[in-house]
Protein backbone atom coordinates (compact mmCIF):
# COMPACT_ATOMS: atom_id res chain seq x y z
CA UNK A 1 0.00 0.00 0.00
CA UNK A 2 0.94 3.05 -0.69
CA UNK A 3 1.57 5.80 1.81
CA UNK A 4 0.13 8.90 0.40
CA UNK A 5 1.73 10.88 3.06
CA UNK A 6 4.81 10.25 1.73
CA UNK A 7 3.52 10.99 -1.97
CA UNK A 8 4.11 14.00 -3.33
CA UNK A 9 2.60 15.39 -6.74
CA UNK A 10 4.61 15.31 -9.58
CA UNK A 11 2.95 17.43 -11.99
CA UNK A 12 1.77 21.17 -11.67
CA UNK A 13 -0.90 23.02 -13.23
CA UNK A 14 1.21 24.85 -14.77
CA UNK A 15 -0.35 26.42 -17.41
CA UNK A 16 -2.55 27.86 -14.92
CA UNK A 17 -1.02 31.71 -14.77
CA UNK A 18 -2.89 34.43 -13.17
CA UNK A 19 -3.51 36.33 -16.43
CA UNK A 20 -4.19 33.12 -18.12
CA UNK A 21 -6.51 30.99 -16.03
CA UNK A 22 -8.32 29.12 -16.87
CA UNK A 23 -13.05 29.62 -16.08
CA UNK A 24 -14.54 26.72 -14.07
CA UNK A 25 -17.86 26.83 -13.76
CA UNK A 26 -19.16 25.13 -10.72
CA UNK A 27 -23.28 24.13 -11.24
CA UNK A 28 -25.65 26.81 -8.75
CA UNK A 29 -28.60 24.77 -7.75
CA UNK A 30 -30.69 23.60 -4.35
CA UNK A 31 -28.26 21.12 -3.43
CA UNK A 32 -26.27 21.45 -0.30
CA UNK A 33 -23.17 22.74 1.10
CA UNK A 34 -20.68 23.46 -1.80
CA UNK A 35 -18.30 26.03 -0.30
CA UNK A 36 -15.95 23.11 0.60
CA UNK A 37 -15.49 22.06 -3.65
CA UNK A 38 -14.77 26.05 -3.97
CA UNK A 39 -12.41 26.05 -1.29
CA UNK A 40 -10.38 23.05 -2.69
CA UNK A 41 -10.44 24.08 -6.15
CA UNK A 42 -8.97 28.04 -4.85
CA UNK A 43 -6.34 25.64 -3.55
CA UNK A 44 -5.45 24.30 -7.03
CA UNK A 45 -5.04 27.97 -8.33
CA UNK A 46 -8.55 27.46 -10.28
CA UNK A 47 -10.57 30.48 -10.98
CA UNK A 48 -14.42 29.07 -9.94
CA UNK A 49 -17.32 30.68 -9.77
CA UNK A 50 -20.29 29.23 -8.66
CA UNK A 51 -23.08 29.83 -11.40
CA UNK A 52 -26.90 28.72 -12.46
CA UNK A 53 -26.28 31.17 -15.49
CA UNK A 54 -26.54 29.35 -18.57
CA UNK A 55 -24.48 31.64 -20.62
CA UNK A 56 -21.63 31.35 -17.85
CA UNK A 57 -21.69 27.26 -18.18
CA UNK A 58 -21.00 27.52 -21.79
CA UNK A 59 -18.31 29.83 -21.97
CA UNK A 60 -16.32 27.65 -19.04
CA UNK A 61 -13.54 25.66 -20.01
CA UNK A 62 -14.47 23.40 -17.51
CA UNK A 63 -17.75 22.34 -15.47
CA UNK A 64 -18.00 20.69 -12.13
CA UNK A 65 -21.35 19.71 -11.02
CA UNK A 66 -21.58 19.48 -6.89
CA UNK A 67 -24.17 18.00 -5.00
CA UNK A 68 -25.47 16.60 -1.28
CA UNK A 69 -28.93 16.51 -1.06
CA UNK A 70 -31.92 14.65 -2.80
CA UNK A 71 -32.16 13.54 -6.36
CA UNK A 72 -35.93 14.69 -7.17
CA UNK A 73 -35.83 18.01 -6.05
CA UNK A 74 -32.51 18.35 -7.62
CA UNK A 75 -33.64 17.31 -11.04
CA UNK A 76 -36.90 19.43 -10.64
CA UNK A 77 -34.87 22.70 -10.09
CA UNK A 78 -32.66 21.86 -13.06
CA UNK A 79 -35.27 21.60 -15.09
CA UNK A 80 -37.05 24.82 -14.23
CA UNK A 81 -33.88 26.71 -14.73
CA UNK A 82 -33.50 24.30 -18.40
CA UNK A 83 -29.72 23.58 -16.72
CA UNK A 84 -30.80 19.87 -17.81
CA UNK A 85 -30.71 20.70 -21.37
CA UNK A 86 -27.30 23.00 -20.91
CA UNK A 87 -25.46 19.59 -18.94
CA UNK A 88 -26.82 17.29 -21.72
CA UNK A 89 -25.37 19.88 -24.68
CA UNK A 90 -22.24 20.61 -23.31
CA UNK A 91 -19.02 19.39 -25.14
CA UNK A 92 -16.47 20.45 -22.25
CA UNK A 93 -14.96 17.97 -19.41
CA UNK A 94 -17.67 17.74 -16.98
CA UNK A 95 -17.34 16.43 -13.55
CA UNK A 96 -20.21 15.23 -11.40
CA UNK A 97 -19.61 15.03 -7.74
CA UNK A 98 -22.06 12.75 -5.35
CA UNK A 99 -25.33 13.54 -6.17
CA UNK A 100 -23.80 15.01 -9.19
CA UNK A 101 -22.68 11.48 -10.64
CA UNK A 102 -26.12 10.26 -9.64
CA UNK A 103 -28.04 13.03 -11.73
CA UNK A 104 -25.97 12.55 -14.37
CA UNK A 105 -27.27 8.58 -14.97
CA UNK A 106 -30.31 7.55 -15.97
CA UNK A 107 -32.70 6.87 -13.24
CA UNK A 108 -32.41 6.96 -9.56
CA UNK A 109 -34.42 4.90 -6.89
CA UNK A 110 -34.54 8.17 -4.76
CA UNK A 111 -38.05 9.17 -5.04
CA UNK A 112 -38.38 7.21 -7.94
CA UNK A 113 -36.52 9.97 -10.24
CA UNK A 114 -35.54 10.40 -13.85
CA UNK A 115 -32.29 12.02 -14.11
CA UNK A 116 -30.32 13.05 -17.19
CA UNK A 117 -29.07 9.97 -18.76
CA UNK A 118 -25.55 10.97 -19.76
CA UNK A 119 -24.84 7.59 -18.67
CA UNK A 120 -27.33 4.80 -18.91
CA UNK A 121 -27.05 3.45 -15.85
CA UNK A 122 -29.17 2.96 -12.46
CA UNK A 123 -28.68 4.23 -9.16
CA UNK A 124 -29.76 2.23 -6.26
CA UNK A 125 -30.30 2.80 -2.30
CA UNK A 126 -27.55 0.10 -0.42
CA UNK A 127 -30.02 -2.41 1.27
CA UNK A 128 -27.80 -4.11 4.20
CA UNK A 129 -28.24 -7.68 4.92
CA UNK A 130 -26.92 -7.14 7.96
CA UNK A 131 -27.40 -3.90 9.81
CA UNK A 132 -24.59 -4.39 12.36
CA UNK A 133 -22.40 -4.72 9.64
CA UNK A 134 -23.15 -2.52 6.87
CA UNK A 135 -25.41 0.90 7.91
CA UNK A 136 -26.80 3.22 5.43
CA UNK A 137 -25.03 5.75 5.07
CA UNK A 138 -22.20 4.64 3.50
CA UNK A 139 -19.81 7.20 5.34
CA UNK A 140 -15.95 7.27 5.74
CA UNK A 141 -12.76 6.37 3.86
CA UNK A 142 -13.11 3.68 1.05
CA UNK A 143 -10.57 2.30 -1.55
CA UNK A 144 -11.04 2.83 -4.91
CA UNK A 145 -10.31 -0.16 -7.12
CA UNK A 146 -9.57 -2.01 -10.41
CA UNK A 147 -8.56 1.29 -12.00
CA UNK A 148 -8.89 2.10 -15.32
CA UNK A 149 -5.98 3.61 -17.43
CA UNK A 150 -7.62 7.26 -17.18
CA UNK A 151 -6.41 10.77 -17.18
CA UNK A 152 -8.52 11.42 -14.14
CA UNK A 153 -6.58 8.80 -12.61
CA UNK A 154 -3.22 9.44 -13.09
CA UNK A 155 -0.17 9.05 -10.93
CA UNK A 156 -2.69 7.91 -7.92
CA UNK A 157 -1.22 5.35 -5.36
CA UNK A 158 -2.97 1.47 -5.62
CA UNK A 159 -6.46 1.28 -4.11
CA UNK A 160 -6.15 5.20 -3.17
CA UNK A 161 -8.65 6.04 -0.20
CA UNK A 162 -11.55 8.81 -0.83
CA UNK A 163 -14.30 9.86 1.61
CA UNK A 164 -17.94 8.61 0.80
CA UNK A 165 -21.16 9.71 2.66
CA UNK A 166 -23.98 8.27 0.53
CA UNK A 167 -27.13 5.87 0.78
CA UNK A 168 -27.47 5.23 -3.19
CA UNK A 169 -24.65 4.57 -5.74
CA UNK A 170 -24.37 3.62 -9.18
CA UNK A 171 -24.62 -0.22 -10.59
CA UNK A 172 -21.31 -1.17 -12.78
CA UNK A 173 -21.28 -0.33 -16.17
CA UNK A 174 -19.00 -0.39 -18.82
CA UNK A 175 -18.88 3.48 -18.17
CA UNK A 176 -17.01 2.53 -14.30
CA UNK A 177 -13.54 3.32 -14.40
CA UNK A 178 -12.48 2.80 -10.49
CA UNK A 179 -15.08 0.50 -8.08
CA UNK A 180 -15.90 0.63 -4.43
CA UNK A 181 -16.80 -2.55 -2.65
CA UNK A 182 -19.32 -1.72 -0.08
CA UNK A 183 -21.79 -4.55 0.35
CA UNK A 184 -21.14 -5.11 -2.60
CA UNK A 185 -19.42 -3.07 -5.70
CA UNK A 186 -20.29 0.12 -7.36
CA UNK A 187 -19.46 2.60 -9.53
CA UNK A 188 -16.70 5.01 -8.05
CA UNK A 189 -15.57 6.92 -11.04
CA UNK A 190 -17.70 7.00 -14.46
CA UNK A 191 -16.25 8.41 -17.09
CA UNK A 192 -17.91 8.79 -20.98
CA UNK A 193 -16.64 11.08 -23.85
CA UNK A 194 -16.46 14.67 -22.33
CA UNK A 195 -18.59 13.68 -19.13
CA UNK A 196 -17.04 12.36 -15.59
CA UNK A 197 -18.29 11.55 -12.46
CA UNK A 198 -17.23 10.63 -8.96
CA UNK A 199 -19.26 9.31 -6.27
CA UNK A 200 -16.91 10.25 -3.29
CA UNK A 201 -15.90 13.83 -2.02
CA UNK A 202 -12.81 14.39 -3.84
CA UNK A 203 -12.44 18.36 -1.83
CA UNK A 204 -12.44 16.32 1.29
CA UNK A 205 -10.39 13.39 0.11
CA UNK A 206 -7.07 14.75 1.07
CA UNK A 207 -4.31 14.66 -1.40
CA UNK A 208 -5.97 11.67 -3.84
CA UNK A 209 -8.66 14.24 -4.03
CA UNK A 210 -7.09 16.49 -4.62
CA UNK A 211 -4.63 15.00 -7.66
CA UNK A 212 -8.78 13.45 -8.81
CA UNK A 213 -9.62 17.78 -9.19
CA UNK A 214 -6.11 18.24 -10.21
CA UNK A 215 -5.92 15.53 -13.06
CA UNK A 216 -9.73 16.74 -14.22
CA UNK A 217 -8.54 20.64 -14.28
CA UNK A 218 -5.66 19.38 -16.91
CA UNK A 219 -7.89 17.29 -19.15
CA UNK B 1 -12.94 -2.26 2.30
CA UNK B 2 -14.83 0.87 4.40
CA UNK B 3 -12.46 1.92 7.38
CA UNK B 4 -12.65 2.86 10.96
CA UNK B 5 -12.28 6.56 11.57
CA UNK B 6 -9.20 8.15 13.96
CA UNK B 7 -10.80 11.80 14.67
CA UNK B 8 -9.17 14.04 17.13
CA UNK B 9 -11.01 16.83 18.64
CA UNK B 10 -10.55 20.45 19.21
CA UNK B 11 -11.93 22.68 21.78
CA UNK B 12 -12.43 26.04 20.95
CA UNK B 13 -12.93 29.23 23.44
CA UNK B 14 -12.96 32.51 21.25
CA UNK B 15 -11.60 31.43 18.17
CA UNK B 16 -8.29 29.66 20.13
CA UNK B 17 -7.71 26.10 21.15
CA UNK B 18 -7.79 25.91 24.87
CA UNK B 19 -6.51 22.59 26.66
CA UNK B 20 -2.90 22.33 26.67
CA UNK B 21 -1.38 21.39 23.49
CA UNK B 22 1.83 19.80 23.15
CA UNK B 23 3.26 19.86 19.87
CA UNK B 24 6.69 20.96 19.24
CA UNK B 25 6.02 22.32 14.98
CA UNK B 26 3.47 24.38 16.61
CA UNK B 27 4.64 27.78 16.50
CA UNK B 28 1.52 29.15 18.20
CA UNK B 29 -0.23 25.92 20.05
CA UNK B 30 -3.49 28.12 20.56
CA UNK B 31 -3.97 28.45 16.78
CA UNK B 32 -6.46 25.71 15.86
CA UNK B 33 -5.79 26.40 11.87
CA UNK B 34 -2.55 25.36 12.46
CA UNK B 35 -3.18 22.34 14.22
CA UNK B 36 -6.04 21.24 11.84
CA UNK B 37 -4.06 21.24 9.32
CA UNK B 38 -0.84 19.27 11.72
CA UNK B 39 -4.03 16.60 12.15
CA UNK B 40 -5.11 16.23 8.57
CA UNK B 41 -1.20 15.94 7.00
CA UNK B 42 -1.21 13.21 9.67
CA UNK B 43 -3.60 11.14 8.39
CA UNK B 44 -6.52 11.77 10.86
CA UNK B 45 -9.73 11.13 8.75
CA UNK B 46 -11.67 14.16 10.42
CA UNK B 47 -11.96 16.42 12.47
CA UNK B 48 -14.53 17.68 14.96
CA UNK B 49 -14.19 21.36 16.30
CA UNK B 50 -16.23 22.11 19.71
CA UNK B 51 -17.03 25.74 20.69
CA UNK B 52 -17.20 25.94 24.76
CA UNK B 53 -18.08 29.61 23.80
CA UNK B 54 -20.87 29.14 22.38
CA UNK B 55 -22.31 32.98 23.48
CA UNK B 56 -24.04 34.52 20.25
CA UNK B 57 -21.48 37.67 20.01
CA UNK B 58 -18.98 35.06 20.16
CA UNK B 59 -20.05 32.89 16.42
CA UNK B 60 -18.83 35.21 14.24
CA UNK B 61 -15.34 34.48 15.51
CA UNK B 62 -16.00 30.94 15.18
CA UNK B 63 -17.32 31.44 11.83
CA UNK B 64 -14.47 33.16 10.49
CA UNK B 65 -12.57 30.49 12.26
CA UNK B 66 -14.32 27.90 9.90
CA UNK B 67 -13.86 29.60 6.86
CA UNK B 68 -10.05 29.46 7.38
CA UNK B 69 -10.01 25.56 8.54
CA UNK B 70 -12.27 25.17 5.40
CA UNK B 71 -9.53 26.68 3.16
CA UNK B 72 -6.77 24.85 4.79
CA UNK B 73 -7.40 21.42 5.02
CA UNK B 74 -9.07 18.54 2.84
CA UNK B 75 -10.48 16.35 5.13
CA UNK B 76 -13.99 16.91 6.74
CA UNK B 77 -15.02 18.24 9.68
CA UNK B 78 -17.66 18.67 12.45
CA UNK B 79 -18.50 22.18 14.36
CA UNK B 80 -20.51 21.67 17.51
CA UNK B 81 -21.40 23.74 21.23
CA UNK B 82 -24.07 25.70 21.09
CA UNK B 83 -25.91 24.91 18.40
CA UNK B 84 -29.70 25.23 18.46
CA UNK B 85 -31.64 26.29 15.21
CA UNK B 86 -31.66 26.37 11.59
CA UNK B 87 -30.45 29.33 11.31
CA UNK B 88 -26.80 28.58 13.36
CA UNK B 89 -26.54 25.35 11.08
CA UNK B 90 -26.74 27.31 7.75
CA UNK B 91 -24.83 29.98 9.15
CA UNK B 92 -21.74 27.61 9.82
CA UNK B 93 -22.08 25.34 6.90
CA UNK B 94 -22.11 28.52 4.86
CA UNK B 95 -18.82 28.89 6.29
CA UNK B 96 -17.31 26.23 5.43
CA UNK B 97 -18.39 23.30 8.01
CA UNK B 98 -19.10 19.86 6.57
CA UNK B 99 -21.21 18.52 9.79
CA UNK B 100 -22.58 20.15 12.24
CA UNK B 101 -23.47 18.77 16.24
CA UNK B 102 -26.07 19.17 18.16
CA UNK B 103 -26.47 17.67 22.06
CA UNK B 104 -28.45 19.88 24.41
CA UNK B 105 -30.82 21.30 21.62
CA UNK B 106 -31.75 18.18 20.17
CA UNK B 107 -33.07 17.16 24.21
CA UNK B 108 -34.67 20.19 24.39
CA UNK B 109 -36.64 19.73 21.37
CA UNK B 110 -36.06 16.46 19.73
CA UNK B 111 -37.98 17.94 16.16
CA UNK B 112 -35.14 20.06 15.37
CA UNK B 113 -33.38 16.72 14.43
CA UNK B 114 -36.11 16.30 12.22
CA UNK B 115 -36.22 19.59 10.91
CA UNK B 116 -32.34 19.98 10.59
CA UNK B 117 -32.60 16.66 8.56
CA UNK B 118 -34.92 17.61 5.90
CA UNK B 119 -33.45 20.85 5.60
CA UNK B 120 -29.49 20.02 5.00
CA UNK B 121 -29.66 16.88 4.60
CA UNK B 122 -28.78 13.89 7.58
CA UNK B 123 -25.54 13.59 5.94
CA UNK B 124 -24.14 16.44 7.96
CA UNK B 125 -26.25 16.49 11.38
CA UNK B 126 -24.61 14.63 13.98
CA UNK B 127 -26.36 14.26 17.52
CA UNK B 128 -23.86 13.98 20.57
CA UNK B 129 -24.99 11.92 23.29
CA UNK B 130 -23.25 12.64 26.45
CA UNK B 131 -24.27 9.69 28.95
CA UNK B 132 -23.81 8.86 32.54
CA UNK B 133 -24.48 5.75 34.52
CA UNK B 134 -26.67 6.08 37.33
CA UNK B 135 -27.27 2.87 39.65
CA UNK B 136 -26.66 0.58 36.59
CA UNK B 137 -28.81 3.03 34.25
CA UNK B 138 -27.46 4.72 31.21
CA UNK B 139 -29.10 8.13 31.76
CA UNK B 140 -28.57 11.22 28.79
CA UNK B 141 -26.94 14.02 30.79
CA UNK B 142 -27.06 17.31 29.05
CA UNK B 143 -24.78 20.70 29.91
CA UNK B 144 -21.47 18.88 29.41
CA UNK B 145 -22.57 16.23 31.19
CA UNK B 146 -24.01 18.25 34.20
CA UNK B 147 -27.08 17.94 33.75
CA UNK B 148 -28.93 14.66 33.87
CA UNK B 149 -32.16 14.05 32.14
CA UNK B 150 -34.96 10.77 32.56
CA UNK B 151 -34.13 9.47 28.78
CA UNK B 152 -32.28 6.39 28.67
CA UNK B 153 -29.40 6.68 26.76
CA UNK B 154 -30.29 3.32 24.17
CA UNK B 155 -33.80 4.85 23.82
CA UNK B 156 -32.81 8.31 23.11
CA UNK B 157 -29.86 6.68 20.87
CA UNK B 158 -32.74 4.77 18.22
CA UNK B 159 -35.16 7.91 18.72
CA UNK B 160 -32.68 10.65 17.44
CA UNK B 161 -31.68 7.90 14.58
CA UNK B 162 -35.53 7.27 13.51
CA UNK B 163 -35.67 11.21 13.13
CA UNK B 164 -33.31 11.55 10.86
CA UNK B 165 -29.58 11.85 12.60
CA UNK B 166 -26.73 10.95 9.98
CA UNK B 167 -24.46 9.87 12.78
CA UNK B 168 -24.55 9.29 16.44
CA UNK B 169 -21.30 10.99 18.71
CA UNK B 170 -21.58 9.06 22.02
CA UNK B 171 -19.49 10.02 25.04
CA UNK B 172 -19.56 8.14 28.26
CA UNK B 173 -19.07 10.96 31.24
CA UNK B 174 -18.47 8.57 33.10
CA UNK B 175 -15.18 7.19 31.47
CA UNK B 176 -13.78 10.77 29.64
CA UNK B 177 -10.76 12.05 30.93
CA UNK B 178 -10.27 8.33 33.03
CA UNK B 179 -7.42 6.88 30.37
CA UNK B 180 -8.85 3.76 31.34
CA UNK B 181 -10.31 2.66 27.76
CA UNK B 182 -14.20 3.30 25.95
CA UNK B 183 -17.83 2.55 27.23
CA UNK B 184 -17.86 -0.47 24.73
CA UNK B 185 -20.59 -2.14 26.44
CA UNK B 186 -22.69 0.67 25.67
CA UNK B 187 -21.48 1.41 22.51
CA UNK B 188 -21.58 -2.10 20.86
CA UNK B 189 -25.00 -2.14 22.35
CA UNK B 190 -26.10 0.86 20.44
CA UNK B 191 -23.94 0.29 17.14
CA UNK B 192 -25.22 -3.21 16.73
CA UNK B 193 -28.82 -1.73 17.14
CA UNK B 194 -28.73 0.84 15.14
CA UNK B 195 -28.40 1.54 11.49
CA UNK B 196 -26.51 5.04 11.17
CA UNK B 197 -22.54 5.06 12.33
CA UNK B 198 -21.64 5.43 16.04
CA UNK B 199 -18.16 7.69 16.97
CA UNK B 200 -17.01 6.43 20.26
CA UNK B 201 -15.74 9.37 23.16
CA UNK B 202 -14.63 9.43 26.56
CA UNK B 203 -11.63 7.41 28.24
CA UNK B 204 -8.85 6.76 25.30
CA UNK B 205 -5.66 6.30 26.90
CA UNK B 206 -3.90 3.59 25.13
CA UNK B 207 -3.66 2.06 21.43
CA UNK B 208 -5.01 -1.10 22.87
CA UNK B 209 -8.56 1.26 24.02
CA UNK B 210 -8.83 2.11 20.04
CA UNK B 211 -8.71 -1.62 18.99
CA UNK B 212 -10.63 -2.73 21.83
CA UNK B 213 -13.56 0.45 20.91
CA UNK B 214 -13.24 -0.81 17.05
CA UNK B 215 -13.72 -4.73 17.49
CA UNK B 216 -15.85 -5.05 20.95
CA UNK B 217 -17.15 -1.48 21.02
CA UNK B 218 -18.23 -2.19 17.44
CA UNK B 219 -17.64 1.85 17.27
CA UNK B 220 -17.22 3.33 13.29
CA UNK B 221 -15.15 6.30 14.64
CA UNK B 222 -13.35 7.29 17.59
CA UNK B 223 -12.70 10.51 19.21
CA UNK B 224 -10.01 11.72 21.40
CA UNK B 225 -8.45 15.23 22.92
CA UNK B 226 -5.71 15.25 24.64
CA UNK B 227 -3.72 12.15 23.78
CA UNK B 228 -3.12 13.59 20.46
CA UNK B 229 -2.60 17.00 21.54
CA UNK B 230 -0.18 16.01 24.22
CA UNK B 231 1.26 13.82 21.77
CA UNK B 232 0.91 10.73 24.11
CA UNK B 233 -0.30 8.74 20.78
CA UNK B 234 0.69 10.19 17.15
CA UNK B 235 -1.59 9.58 14.70
CA UNK B 236 0.67 7.43 12.21
CA UNK B 237 2.07 5.23 15.01
CA UNK B 238 -1.77 4.68 16.02
CA UNK B 239 -2.52 3.91 12.29
CA UNK B 240 0.21 1.71 12.18
CA UNK B 241 -0.80 -0.28 15.09
CA UNK B 242 -4.34 -0.50 14.37
CA UNK B 243 -3.58 -1.95 10.71
CA UNK B 244 -1.10 -4.64 12.44
CA UNK B 245 -4.02 -5.58 14.39
CA UNK B 246 -6.49 -6.41 11.43
CA UNK B 247 -8.42 -3.27 12.08
CA UNK B 248 -9.55 -1.76 8.87
CA UNK B 249 -7.77 2.03 8.69
CA UNK B 250 -6.76 4.56 5.96
CA UNK B 251 -3.13 4.74 5.29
Amino acid sequence: MTDVRCWVFTSGIGHLTPDNKMKIAVIKYNSGNVQSVLYALERLGADAELTDDPELIRAADKVIFPGQGEASSAMRYLKERKLDQVISDIKQPFLGVCLGLQLLCEHTEENDTECLGIFPVKVKRFVPENSQEFKVPHVGWNELENLADNPILKDLPANPFVYYVHSFYAELSEFTIAQTHYIHDFSGILHRDNYYAIQAHPEKSGLVGEKILENFLSL
Amino acid sequence: MLTKRIIPCLDIKDGRTVKGVNFVELRDAGDPVELAKIYSDEGADELVFLDITATVDKRKTLAELVTKVAKAINIPFTVGGGISTIEDVKFLLAAGADKISINSAAVHNPQIINDMAAEFGSQCIVVAIDTRNVDGIDFVHTHGGRKATLLRTQAWAHEVCDRGAGEILLTSMDHDGTKAGFFNELLAEISSALSIPVIASGGAGSMEHFKDVFTFGKADAALAASIFHFKEIGIPELKGYLGNEGVSIRK
